[in-house]
């Protein structure tokens, strides 16, 4: 094994301190007793805490996000796994500008994603409507989803679905006594990975929320555009432990360096 | 017609024909392999006669009943797939019990098969193991647990040995072939080793590019090899080019006493004759006399590298504890007089 | 396996419909309202012209903020670069358990919002933050750091740079240890081995890691928005303000279509030289 030298060791200490500087701050800053943005010299104090639930607008996005979160999530599997296994298991024509299409939404950025659906909902009417929001983060988050469930799949020794077929299975019991099962850690993955993704997108919801659906990234930012006080660190103390928290986890059903590979 | 019998099964990939025109009879409780060089459509037929590869043409039947067209789910076979294919989120035990289960074989008499089958493989004990904590030789026998759980009538196995190392494979050799006659089910093994088909079947079936070029007991293969290329595939072969000249063999201007053939005489023949089938002698009291020029020591058996006016001879001796000979050494080679065939005409006159 | 027409198909259909639906009409329509004139007073106009087009692409102001994004972006790109590659090297150099742990601290904020990293950098950078702090006390004379270029090019590049760091790591996985190894065997220098050995690796992860950090901080808003203030806009905080405050859409449209066609661009003329690189490298 070979070993880094000093030179290297510096150089990824001051890596580390840059990616690590601005989160920490926050959460130091979030335990300020001050009335200002400033460190806690004086004494830890739990105060900006409290003041979020004195603050329902953020109360009710965080509501918001999540609720939206957890259905975006949950229907981008329902779409993906049945998508990843027709493009994995069968060839069709038109199965190349299918895959293309569900993998479009990573490289059209979330600007132009946003500026579309607000014409789109525009026209319909349907701007500020909560199901539309949901649809529109399913179409953003769909695309890890399906990398993930892709990935699992080409991972699967196909010879164990052939086994369990000779072995008097139908087709639907392989899959759900076999197939879903060793697939089941992509699909988490995935859904962990596109709750988060949906959870903190901002760009693209800050066009197409409407004051009653609006999320907490899009609070935040508007919030922070217009006044910062150290409720803000409080609040982004709190994401930065959801994060830290959903990241372990993620870590240990899929190792977290498979899952974000290419992740954009 | 035998218990299962392939008709003219034929599997075609675009214009490249993987498996042409193969007919085979298995007999009840025979053990039959399939074997050839890599390519060579092994696979391919075994898949067909599982149902996982549907044949271009051709009929596959067993015990009279026509199962070309049947889904792989219904034919009820016993399959072993060269990866093994063990389901690696169940025991062992489940993965024994899976094809009992798809029968709705209720849970006491499925326990109580999947014991008696563990048993057999002599993998008692190891119900609530993963594969993942199983060693090759053992995830092997569970594959064959797995299948001979549903008492299937052909249990197919896909070079089920191939992913052992050397000694363990010779024991899986032993044991695959006492569970087969313990159990006495046909069986129709895939393997591209040569000693591993002669050693545990009933018969050899050697396929080459998708065709099959004969059918034989281990001994009658080995004896009397159909094609120049079973010969050299089929254990060590010293070939050499001649001329068939009265009723007899005549190589390099030496003549040589031979087995009878139908060749012409004057032909160009290649002359092929086993090293384990040459003994050594006193110089001028054998068929030729010669120079040993390299001696190798295999263990059991010695191998002797003889140059003679004839070509270059290989000798194998088996091992009696002492040392036959050293390079250098002149010597004489005798063998039975029908040992020496003529196998066809060269391929280059000499 | 019995060949089948239709699951596929059906499998697909629901995925399918949405997509095309809320992916390709609503850019089929943005496209359209790019087209649309638009007047101060009446709002939208039913009739067509390519007036957005030529104004976007002629005036000055509009130009000044592309050349401005441009230009961070590669300067982002170009630091992500440096600072990413090699330290995925030294991350590839470590043993487990601090392998694992090092990697988590380098990509894992990937996870953490953009605007809460940027809300971070905002009071790290402030004219009271730590940085000017640290720089009084060290007796250098306090600057102005938030809302210039710089400050968003740091921020970006702390975004960025796992997208940079996770390329150079996978290309780096691919890589045998012991080639290495075997290069210094063989008399090579440290140095010599890096060059001749790992760095063919690493350029392969750089150049892609280098498109998709391109990428995105070309279409950057959170970072923009809030460390460049109202003054210093970039492509995507423009497009915001056309929509949220003047209110001109079609405008808005134009240039969002103008960054999704620059980026499409970008990025096929860019895979296309990479891919022959790549041909060249590895034979
Ligand atoms: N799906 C396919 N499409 C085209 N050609 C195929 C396909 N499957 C197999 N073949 C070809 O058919 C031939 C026979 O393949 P098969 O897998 O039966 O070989 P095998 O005898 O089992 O070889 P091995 O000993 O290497 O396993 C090969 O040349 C292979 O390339
Ligand atoms: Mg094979």
């Amino acid at each position: 094994m070979l070993k880094n030298g000093p030179v290297a060791l510096l150089f990824h200490t001051l890596v580390v301190g840059f990616v690590l500087a601005p989160l920490v701050v926050i959460c130091l800053v979030a335990f300020t007793p001050e009335n200002t943005l400033s460190m806690p010299w004086r004494g830890l104090s739990l105060r900006w805490f409290r003041a979020i639930f004195d603050h329902p607008d953020f109360v009710i996005s965080f509501q918001n996000s999540l609720l939206l979160g957890l259905l975006s999530a949950t229907l981008s599997v329902a779409i993906a796994v049945p998508a990843g296994l027709a493009i994995d298991r069968y060839s069709f024509p038109g199965r190349d500008a299918i895959n293309a299409l569900f993998l479009s939404p990573l490289i059209i950025p979330h600007l132009v994603l946003g500026v579309a659906f607000l014409r789109l909902f525009a026209l319909l009417g349907a701007t500020g409507d909560f199901s539309w929001l949901v649809a529109s983060h399913v179409i953003v988050v769909t695309p890890y989803v399906l990398r993930l469930v892709l990935a699992a799949l080409n991972g699967l020794d196909r010879s164990v679905e052939a086994a369990a077929l000779t072995l008097g299975a139908s087709p639907f019991t392989v899959f759900t006594r076999i197939t879903a099962p060793l697939i089941l850690p992509g699909i988490s993955g995935g859904w962990l990975l596109a709750f988060i993704n949906s959870f903190d997108e901002l760009t693209m919801s800050i066009f197409v929320t409407s004051p009653q659906t609006v999320t907490l990234p899009v609070r935040m930012y508007m919030y922070a555009t217009e006044s910062i006080d150290p409720m803000m660190a409080a609040v982004s103390a709190l994401m930065i432990a959801m994060t830290a928290a959903a990241m372990v986890v993620l870590d240990r059903i899929f190792g977290l360096d498979k899952i974000l590979v290419g992740q954009r | 017609m035998g218990f299962l019998a392939l008709q003219s099964l034929t599997k075609r990939y675009g214009d490249f024909s993987a498996v042409q025109d193969l007919d085979l009879s298995v007999g009840k409780g025979e053990f039959v392999s399939l074997l050839g060089p890599s390519g060579c459509g092994k696979t391919t037929t075994l898949q067909m006669i599982a149902g996982l590869v549907e044949p271009t043409s051709g009929k596959i039947m067993l015990d009279g009943r026509d199962l070309t067209h049947e889904k792989p789910n219904k034919r009820g076979l016993g399959i072993v797939f060269q990866s093994y294919a063990l389901f690696p989120h169940l025991s062992v035990a489940e993965n024994v019990a899976f094809g009992l289960e798809m029968r709705k074989v209720n849970r006491a008499a499925r326990d109580a098969r999947v014991k008696d089958v563990l048993a057999l493989v002599r993998l008692t004990g190891m119900e609530d193991r993963y594969p993942r904590a199983l060693s090759g030789g053992q995830r092997q026998r569970v594959a064959v647990a797995r299948a001979l759980v549903i008492a299937p009538p052909v249990l197919l196995l896909d070079e089920p040995l191939s992913n052992l190392d050397a000694k363990l494979r010779e024991e899986m050799q032993f044991e695959l072939s006492r569970i087969q006659r313990s159990t006495g089910t046909t069986t129709i093994m895939v393997t591209h080793d040569q000693a591993e088909a002669l050693s545990i079947s009933d018969r050899v079936v050697v396929m080459e590019a998708g065709r099959m070029t004969q059918v034989d007991a281990p001994y009658r293969l080995y004896e009397n090899p159909a094609t120049a290329f079973i010969s050299s595939f089929v254990g060590k072969m010293n070939r050499l080019d001649g001329v068939w000249r009265q009723g007899g063999a005549d190589i390099r201007g030496v003549q040589l006493p031979c087995a009878p053939s139908e060749m012409s005489e004057n032909t160009p023949t290649t002359f092929a004759i086993r090293p384990e089938k040459i003994a050594l002698c006193a110089t001028g009291s054998g068929q030729i006399d010669g120079t040993i020029t390299n001696a190798f020591f295999l263990g059991d058996a010695w191998l002797l590298h003889v140059e003679t006016a004839a070509g270059m001879v290989a000798v194998s001796m088996p091992n009696r504890g002492e040392e036959p000979a050293r390079a250098g050494m002149a010597v004489g080679l005798s063998w039975p007089p029908f040992a020496l065939r003529a196998e066809g005409p060269a391929e280059r006159p000499s | 396996m019995t060949t089948n027409r239709v699951t596929p198909w059906l499998l697909v259909a629901p995925g399918a419909v949405l997509f095309l639906g809320l992916v390709l009409v609503p850019l089929v329509l943005t496209g359209v309202l790019s087209l649309h004139g638009y007047n101060h007073t009446t709002g939208i106009q039913p009739d067509f012209t390519l007036a957005h087009y030529r104004a976007v692409l002629s005036d000055d102001y509009y130009l000044g903020i592309f050349w401005r994004t441009f230009r961070i972006a590669a300067l982002t790109t170009l630091i992500c670069a440096l600072i990413g590659a090699p330290e995925a090297y030294i991350l590839s150099r470590m043993r487990d358990p601090w392998r694992s742990v090092f990697l988590l601290v380098i990509i894992g904020p990937l996870l953490v919002s953009v605007v809460v990293r940027a809300f971070g950098w905002s009071m790290l950078l402030g004219s009271s933050g730590l940085v000017n702090q640290a720089m009084q006390a060290l007796g250098l004379p306090s600057t102005r750091l938030l809302y210039t270029e710089t400050a968003i090019v740091i921020a970006l590049v702390h975004v960025m740079l796992p997208f940079m760091a996770i390329p150079v790591w996978t290309s780096l996985q691919k890589l045998d240890p012991a080639v290495e190894a075997a290069a210094l065997t063989l008399g090579a220098s440290p140095f010599t081995a890096l060059r001749r050995v790992v760095m063919p690796q690493v350029t392969m992860g750089m150049l892609s890691g280098s498109l998709i950090v391109f990428g995105l901080s070309a279409s950057a808003f959170a970072i923009p928005g809030l460390l460049g203030g109202r003054r210093l806009k970039m492509a995507a905080t423009l497009v915001y303000d056309e929509y949220m405050h003047e209110l001109n859409w079609p405008l808005g449209a134009t240039i969002a279509l103008l960054v999704l066609i620059a980026n499409l661009v970008i990025m096929l003329a860019y895979n296309r030289a990479v891919e022959a690189r790549a041909r060249r490298t590895l034979g």
